[in-house]
């Protein structure tokens, strides 16, 4: 049979160049292809990112250091940064001066905005000396005023900064999770991989195992295993028991999808040519099975971190978790566990937000990283 | 009012479906042309991706998202006499839902997954009824065992308690039918419906219906892409390349004078007993079927026809010649039809 | 389905031993037993106890046998309604746990309650108006419902409804109604104050299933049953409501244990916040307090609760799913 082979028209093969070929392209390049269509992800990863330099330059972030008290502005509300003052003239960017007035009845010192004084806000401005990764000095801080304070969040009943607080808090509190996500992710992949791998009744008993764990109320078993941490121990050692708790029953997901993938990846036909070309087991673990189901492990340790972020919050709010010295957002949110204190100062729940933005970033950026890594998922 | 005799029970004339895409309408039937009489069964042939199940789909206005009937008629009349042009019908609504199940029965390829999994089968042909038929609970199942019995399940009372899963496939596209046909329609359509069935069930079937065909008197179209059961089973053909009809006529003479070359590779592609003592080989066709959004300019053969003149069947559409019943479109229409 | 319910049973009955052991653990794991903390208190108050009255003590308590039968002997009291006593409340624990508990369970299944009253409604409507307005409202709202700690829902709310509505939403009844007798009035008053623990409680978990069920049926919409459906000329409604949201629920009904473990989980810390009068507060003062013997217990009861649950919900799903119940 004769068959005339028509040739694509020559518009279409031009487009075609500059398209993107996803039959050459790596399983990484069409995740990421993938992952970057999800807006929601992308954002979400920004903010992650933001949030990392928070950790790393907080010395220069907080206008302060965490541990100064504002004696002249005690548990006073957040300042507003206003470019128009009450006459209507337009300025830089400015906050009022305050004023203490007593009550007379309760004789506690309340504060209101001096619209006489403007205070201006600058940028990089000398500040408090500190070192910067414990080595490089420095004084130099991201903003500040040229008179008086500034508190962006208001101050606490010690008349700590809160933003400040908040910004320092980032690194105890993703540093937590960060910790306890490796420890679950290490445990989850050896004991996944090794019922996975040996199966029989060495798996039978994992399984078993990891749903009893699930059957539990894991919040309850959680504060009781914290509660029952000494209580003289000191700051470190606690931050360090809390995020190896929060990880010690934090490892089931993981270690069931390490299971599950070992188990139907174990029979695929490469990892059997892989066998008959004389690979070893190891290698075999190591070069063949483990890159392909490499990206369920990041989708499953995408949705750890918040799961162990809000887990860590709540014990501290509830004073079972972190204490001062260390600082988290949880730790901060104690100080307005009473509805007196919120009532008083509703600015101390501000700590929370910190806590609901980070949650929704890895939330976006966990089912950004689902969607990019189910290969059957539609683009 | 009664059926007019002459009038067919469905007359599909100009029908053209289109594919919306991002606002540009891609065509993927165009002028599809076809009729069926009481009683009649027409087989409608094509490879897949030729459009025969979209088309087989717009009957009943069950075209999926983005998908719709752009040009055409679809004349229906049931046997009170009802006429209706379904291709007005919305996809929703009374007008539309009352054809469905009642006047016209559909079956489809998969009898796996035709019945939903967590119903009893007794519950999901009785419902047809209730949705159509003043009638009962009780009437209902028994309306539907009275079918079951009718396309021969054995024990049809104890069937209607049973789920899809305790059915084999052949019992269930046996089901599938008596829900098609519970309420006593005057048009079956049936999309490939043994394809996904061993040789001997498939068989069986096909012999089923035929004996209810005889039995209730209903018109079927039958969409296939096997000549061997066309051969069985119909009394005309229609067949169908890349969205539009190349040829049809009564199965005698498709079969014995294949007048576009489309059809001729068709059945040259069918084994036949005595290929082997006379050293035939089955010919494959070359090519495959064009991409909808890459058809080719005047005839859409032309790539993969042996007989195509160039540039002539590149350029203008065929025309369309006819003999009596038999029609193609196709330059050498008119030598091919010659007695 | 008679060998199931027997398999799911003794499951059952293992797990919930295995849970009396990890109870028994914590209650072992405090610093002290019982007879030194005693002795410490009556110490403090200025009494003489010698060794060998805690001696005494600790023979009278059982707590000189070895720890196995210091268990079995915890389990089988345990059994028989008496979870030991409460030093802080320096009463039975089982009396102070049975008159919060009836106050847990109603708080727990009115989010139950609330949680698929809200979710399955909400993940049909953004299953069937996919990419609408509200599919996406609702999928921004279930974003932050996920992402917001239970108690900084109950510390907002608080705040909001004592600064805007001049009322405390803690505790469950209004001071007028402390005291007073059952009426329908204290009812009123009761559900009204039942709403914000519910809703606190009931958030994530609302978020979670509105889009476990919105994707279930969305899976279901897709399937070759539903256009057969459509082809016997049932209505879009007819087979919405027939196939893919019955179909669907299995896999909420399955969660529903699952669910119930999240709920018992959260209560405590709500209770703690709103300052409920359940075991929530009580729980949490005995952890703060070391009160061991009562923290053992609520730890058993709660998992006891959960696993209880589980079981429940897996016997529904069988007999929602005949695919899984002829197997």
């Amino acid at each position: 049979m004769a068959v005339t082979d028509i040739a694509a028209p020559p518009a279409r093969t031009a487009r075609r160049k500059r398209m993107r070929r996803p039959d050459l392209a790596s399983q990484w390049q069409l995740m990421w292809w993938k992952f970057r269509r999800h807006k929601l992800a992308l954002f979400g990863l920004v903010v992650l990112g933001l949030f990392v330099l928070m950790t790393m330059f907080a010395e220069i972030i907080g206008p302060y250091p965490p541990g100064q008290r504002d004696t002249k502005y005690v548990a006073g509300p957040p300042m507003m940064p206003q470019i128009v003052d009450t006459a209507g003239n337009w300025h830089l960017p400015f906050v009022y001066g305050v004023k203490g007035v007593r009550d007379s009845k309760t004789l506690r010192m309340t504060y209101v905005a001096d619209t006489a004084q403007l205070w201006h806000l600058e940028l990089f401005v000398r500040g408090t000396p500190y070192k910067l990764f414990g080595i490089i000095p420095g004084d130099i801080h991201l903003f500040g005023t040229d008179q008086g304070s500034v508190h962006l969040f208001g101050t606490d009943f010690t008349g700590l900064d809160i933003f400040t607080r908040s910004v320092f808090a980032t690194r105890a509190s993703l540093g937590v999770a960060v910790v306890g996500v490796a420890v679950s992710f290490i445990l989850g992949a050896a004991i996944g991989g090794a019922a996975g791998y040996f199966g029989g009744a060495f798996d039978n008993l994992v399984m078993r195992l990891i749903e009893f764990i699930r059957s539990i109320p894991t919040l309850p078993l959680w504060l009781v295993l914290a509660a029952l941490l000494p209580r003289d121990w000191g700051a470190l050692q606690t931050y360090l028991a809390i995020t190896i708790i929060l990880a010690l029953l934090g490892w089931t997901w993981l270690a069931r999808t390490v299971r599950s993938k070992l188990l139907a990846t174990r029979h695929e036909d490469f990892v059997l040519a892989a066998r008959l070309s004389g690979c070893s087991d190891t290698r075999i673990i190591a070069r063949h099975l483990l890159p392909s189901f490499m990206s369920y492990l990041i989708v499953d340790t995408s949705v750890a971190f918040p799961e162990i972020l809000l887990a860590e919050t709540s014990l501290s709010f509830l004073g079972l978790g972190l204490r001062e010295p260390v600082e988290s957002w949880g730790v901060l949110l104690y100080a307005a566990q009473s509805i007196r204190s919120i009532s008083q100062a509703p600015w101390l729940m501000i700590p929370g937000v910190f806590v609901i933005v980070a949650v929704l970033a890895f939330n976006f950026v966990g089912d950004g990283l689902r969607d990019a890594a189910d290969p059957y998922s539609r683009s | 009012m009664t059926a007019s005799p002459d009038f067919p029970v469905l007359d599909v004339s100009g029908l053209s479906i289109a594919l919306d895409n991002d606002g540009v309408q891609v065509p993927i039937t165009q002028d599809v042309s076809f009729s069926i009489a009481r009683g009649e069964v027409l087989a409608l042939v094509g490879e897949s991706g030729s459009g025969k199940s979209l088309t087989a789909l717009s009957l009943l206005q069950l075209l999926g998202h983005g998908l719709s009937v752009v040009a055409g008629q679809i004349q229906f009349q049931a046997r009170d006499g009802g006429r209706t042009d379904i291709a007005r019908l919305g996809r929703s609504g009374h007008a539309i839902e009352a054809l469905r199940g009642a006047r016209i029965g559909m079956i489809f390829q998969e009898p796996m997954s035709s019945f939903s999994p967590i119903h009893t089968i007794g519950a999901q042909i009785a419902e047809v009824v209730e949705v159509h038929e003043k009638v009962g609970r009780k009437e209902a199942r028994r309306r539907a065992a009275d079918l079951l019995g009718k396309v021969g399940i054995p024990d049809p009372v104890g069937a209607l308690d049973r789920y899809p899963a305790q059915f084999s496939g052949g019992m269930r596209q046996r089901a599938m039918i008596a829900r098609a046909l519970v309420c006593g329609p005057s048009l079956l359509i049936a999309d490939e419906p043994t394809t996904a069935l061993d040789v001997t069930i498939q068989g069986q079937i096909l012999e089923l219906l035929r004996a209810l065909k005889r039995e209730l008197g209903m018109a079927i179209l039958f969409i296939t892409h096997d000549l061997g059961i066309v051969a069985q089973m119909a009394d005309r053909v229609a067949i169908m390349y890349s969205g539009r009809i190349v040829e049809s006529g009564p199965v005698r003479d498709i079969f014995r004078h294949p007048a576009h070359p489309y059809t001729r590779a068709l059945l040259d592609a069918v084994p036949r007993l005595g290929d082997i003592d006379r050293g035939r080989r089955i010919q494959p066709i070359a090519g495959s079927i064009p991409n909808i959004f890459e058809v080719p300019g005047g005839c859409r053969f032309h790539p993969r026809c042996p007989v195509a003149v160039l540039p002539r069947c590149a350029a203008s559409a065929p025309p369309r010649h006819s003999s009596g019943r038999h029609e193609v479109e196709c330059i050498h229409g008119e030598t091919e039809l010659a007695p | 389905m008679i060998r199931f319910l027997t398999r799911r049973l003794g499951y059952m009955a293992l797990t919930l031993l295995l849970v009396s052991v990890v109870s028994f653990v914590i209650i072992q794991a405090a610093p002290g037993d019982y007879a030194e903390i005693y002795a410490a208190k009556k110490a403090a108050t200025g009494a003489v106890i010698t060794q060998a009255d805690i001696e005494a003590m600790r023979v009278e308590l059982g707590l000189d046998q070895p720890v196995y039968v210091q268990y079995v002997r915890w389990m089988w009291n345990a059994l028989h309604g008496d979870f030991g006593m409460s030093w802080a409340w320096k009463r039975p624990v089982g009396e102070v746990i049975a008159e919060r508990l009836p106050v847990t369970l109603a708080i727990a299944f009115a989010t139950l309650l609330f949680m698929y009253a809200v979710s399955i409604p909400v993940g049909i409507y953004s299953a069937v108006r996919r990419y609408s307005v509200g599919d996406y409202a609702f999928s921004i709202l279930g974003y932050v419902g996920l992402a917001i700690p239970n108690f900084l829902l109950a510390l907002v709310l608080l705040y909001w409804s004592q600064q805007y509505l001049g009322q405390s939403v803690g505790g469950l009844y209004s001071p007028a109604f402390e005291n007073a007798p059952w009426s329908w009035g204290k009812f009123v008053d009761l559900m009204a104050h039942l709403v914000v623990p519910v809703i606190v409680l009931g958030t994530s978990g609302t978020a979670f299933l509105t889009r476990a069920m919105r994707a279930a049926v969305l899976d279901e919409l897709d399937r070759m049953y539903v256009l057969s459906a459509r082809a016997s000329g049932l209505s879009p409604m007819q087979v919405l409501l027939r196939y893919p949201v019955r179909t669907a629920l299995n896999p909420i009904a399955s969660t529903l244990g699952w669910r119930l473990t999240y709920v018992i989980s959260g209560a405590p810390i709500v209770g703690f916040v709103l300052a409920l009068p359940d075991t929530g507060p009580l729980f949490l003062n005995a952890l703060l307090n070391q009160d061991m013997m009562l923290a053992g217990a609520m730890i058993f009861i709660y998992c006891a609760l959960t696993i209880i649950g589980t079981f429940v919900s897996d016997v529904l799903l069988v007999l929602l799913d005949p695919r899984i119940r002829l197997e």
